[in-house]
């Protein structure tokens, strides 16, 4: 009697909390999808850190700015060539922009102390964002509408634009692609073992630089793409815009545990989807605070974070 | 098969090697032995292209191989068994075989069958990561990886520094094996009996320089040798 008891109640106390639950899901839907949609495109952000850092031990900050830059050079492309041609030109500047950020601040530095290549990073963060301002002359440029996913849909009554629902699948077959490279590629594995060792890795006839050069392909490429996506919900580009969403990347990439694509991926997802539920619930002005105050605790209490290496340096 | 014609080299700042000379023939075991700090290491290192000599030259089969990048000494037939193993930890044990004969681009699955013959153990943890393997299996990994590139030469740094008595009459075992395949060693040693037992000629290095050299029978003879390095 007492079992049957407790058990009524349990499915009572279930059956009101999906309820709320559903509730909740109705009247956020909007700020869910939103979270969803950018959580994706932190994802495709954060990857390039994690990727960087797993490899070179290295912030590489200027990544937020090369998100930016990719904006720009869209806006400028498309004035004078169809989108169909300025997409994928956007994407081989952008990669262009990565691979030669690496060569000229970072390579240079490969044996320096770690601190250097760190200011290196930060230096070259600030040339972006006044390169930008000196062409742009600081005033913000509209990016172009991309035809398809800048379209409205409506979903259960929440009103949305396509990129939206564009964002989720895309970041998860961009992420598996990625991930099956660096599994099962020769040039994968080449990528895991100068992670894990340089010297050894050159007596294995790697040619770290090669790889390195590969991980800031791969990085900024999947930046650019970001680059279309977010700045088709947020159409204003200026010299800063890459800072906000370069740093919540960041925390994603940490929250995760920095060094894993996993991690960043699922950081990335979690960050947009709270900080547009907190929007929700109307308390805007806290969502930016709530990414940082995430960052504080996750340095705090599991520094290395949801999948990070737990072991300490190498002997 | 490898001269080494007055080599110095600076490292970290110090003149680690000042003006070595020796050689290498054809399919035998040479032995570098002297103290910490003697510069074997590096002398090593150089060879591999991983440090730039300041002076002097490296010749391999007649060719100046001097200041050329690892990856083309490593092509060439030249490989490192560094110290300390150096096993890819993430890496399985099976891709650590593979990242071995990166620059290889036969066929690799007979090579992976026979040093699977020599090292048993390394099959059964074939799925393992090598971080998790022993410090005596990371050696014998350091060693299969090494061979998977198809060697002519292989340096062997320091191969039974931190191992117990069995595993360290194993790695010399293996020696003998890899030589028998026709490949020509180059052995850095602390452990100076093992390995003067096991090679046909030796160096001995203080401080940067080769003080002595002869046969290991020799060597294990020499009464300076017998005091500095092999315990009286």
């Amino acid at each position: 009697m007492k079992m049957v008891l407790t058990a009524f109640i349990g499915n009572a106390s279930f059956c009101s909390i999906f309820q709320s639950l559903a509730a909740f899901f109705k009247t956020n839907l909007p700020y869910i999808l939103a979270g969803i949609s950018v959580g994706g495109q932190y994802a495709l952000i954060a990857i390039g850190y994690t990727m960087v850092y797993g490899i070179l031990r290295l912030v590489n900050f200027a990544h937020g700015d090369v998100f930016m830059t990719a904006g720009l050079i869209c806006f400028y492309l498309s004035l004078v060539t169809p989108l169909y041609v300025s997409l994928p030109l956007t994407a081989a500047f952008t990669v262009l922009l990565g691979f030669t950020i690496e060569k000229v601040a970072y390579k240079p530095l490969r044996d320096a102390p770690r601190t250097s290549a760190m200011i290196s990073a930060l230096g070259m963060s600030y040339l972006i964002q006044n390169l930008a301002l000196y062409i742009t002359g600081g005033l913000s440029k509209q990016y172009p509408q991309i035809p398809f996913i800048s379209r409205s849909v409506t979903i259960a009554g929440a009103t949305t634009k396509m990129v939206t629902i564009i964002t989720p699948p895309l970041v998860i077959i961009l992420v598996a692609a990625l991930v099956a490279l660096i599994k099962y590629t020769k040039i994968g594995m080449a990528m895991r073992s100068v992670a894990d060792d340089f010297d050894t890795s050159r007596l294995m006839g790697i040619k770290i630089d090669k790889v390195i050069s590969m991980t800031f392909i791969i990085g900024t490429f999947l930046a650019s793409i970001g680059s279309m996506l977010y700045f088709t919900n947020y159409t204003a580009i200026v010299p800063t815009s890459g800072a906000m969403p370069g740093l919540k990347a960041f925390v994603a990439a940490v929250f995760g545990g920095i060094g894993s694509i996993p991690g960043a991926v699922i950081g990335a997802f979690i960050i947009g989807i709270c900080e547009n539920i907190i929007k929700g619930l109307g308390w805007t002005t806290f969502s930016d605070a709530f990414t940082f105050a995430l960052l504080i605790m996750v340095l705090i209490f599991m520094p290395s974070g949801l999948f990070g290496e737990k072991k300490t340096d190498k002997v | 098969m490898l001269k080494v014609t007055d080599l110095h080299v600076n490292y970290g700042g110090i003149k680690a090697v000042k003006g070595i000379s020796f050689e290498v023939p054809d399919g035998e075991v040479v032995t570098l032995i002297g103290a910490n700090g003697a510069g074997k290491s590096t002398t090593l290192k150089t060879i591999a292209g991983l440090i730039k000599p300041s002076a002097g030259t490296i010749e391999f089969n007649g060719e100046d191989i001097t200041g050329k990048n690892t990856t083309d000494i490593v092509r060439m037939g030249i490989t490192l068994v560094p110290e300390g193993r150096r096993i890819f930890p993430d890496l399985t044990v099976l891709e650590n075989l593979k990242i071995g004969a990166y620059l290889r681009n036969d066929d690799i699955k007979e090579d992976i069958n026979w040093v699977y013959g020599i090292f048993p153990r390394l099959k059964e943890r074939e799925w393992q990561e090598g971080g998790t393997l022993s410090g005596g299996e990371q050696q014998m990994l350091a060693v299969a990886r090494a061979l998977m590139s198809r060697p002519k030469l292989m340096m062997m740094d320091e191969p039974s520094l931190g191992l117990s008595p069995i595993f360290v009459n194993e790695i010399f075992k293996v020696i003998n094996t890899i030589r028998a395949r026709g490949v020509t060693i180059l052995l850095i040693e602390q452990n100076a009996n093992m390995a003067l037992r096991t090679a046909d000629y030796g160096y001995v290095m203080d401080t940067g320089e080769i003080t002595i050299a002869g046969t290991g029978e020799e060597l294990s003879g020499n009464e300076q040798v017998k005091k500095a390095y092999l315990g009286g």
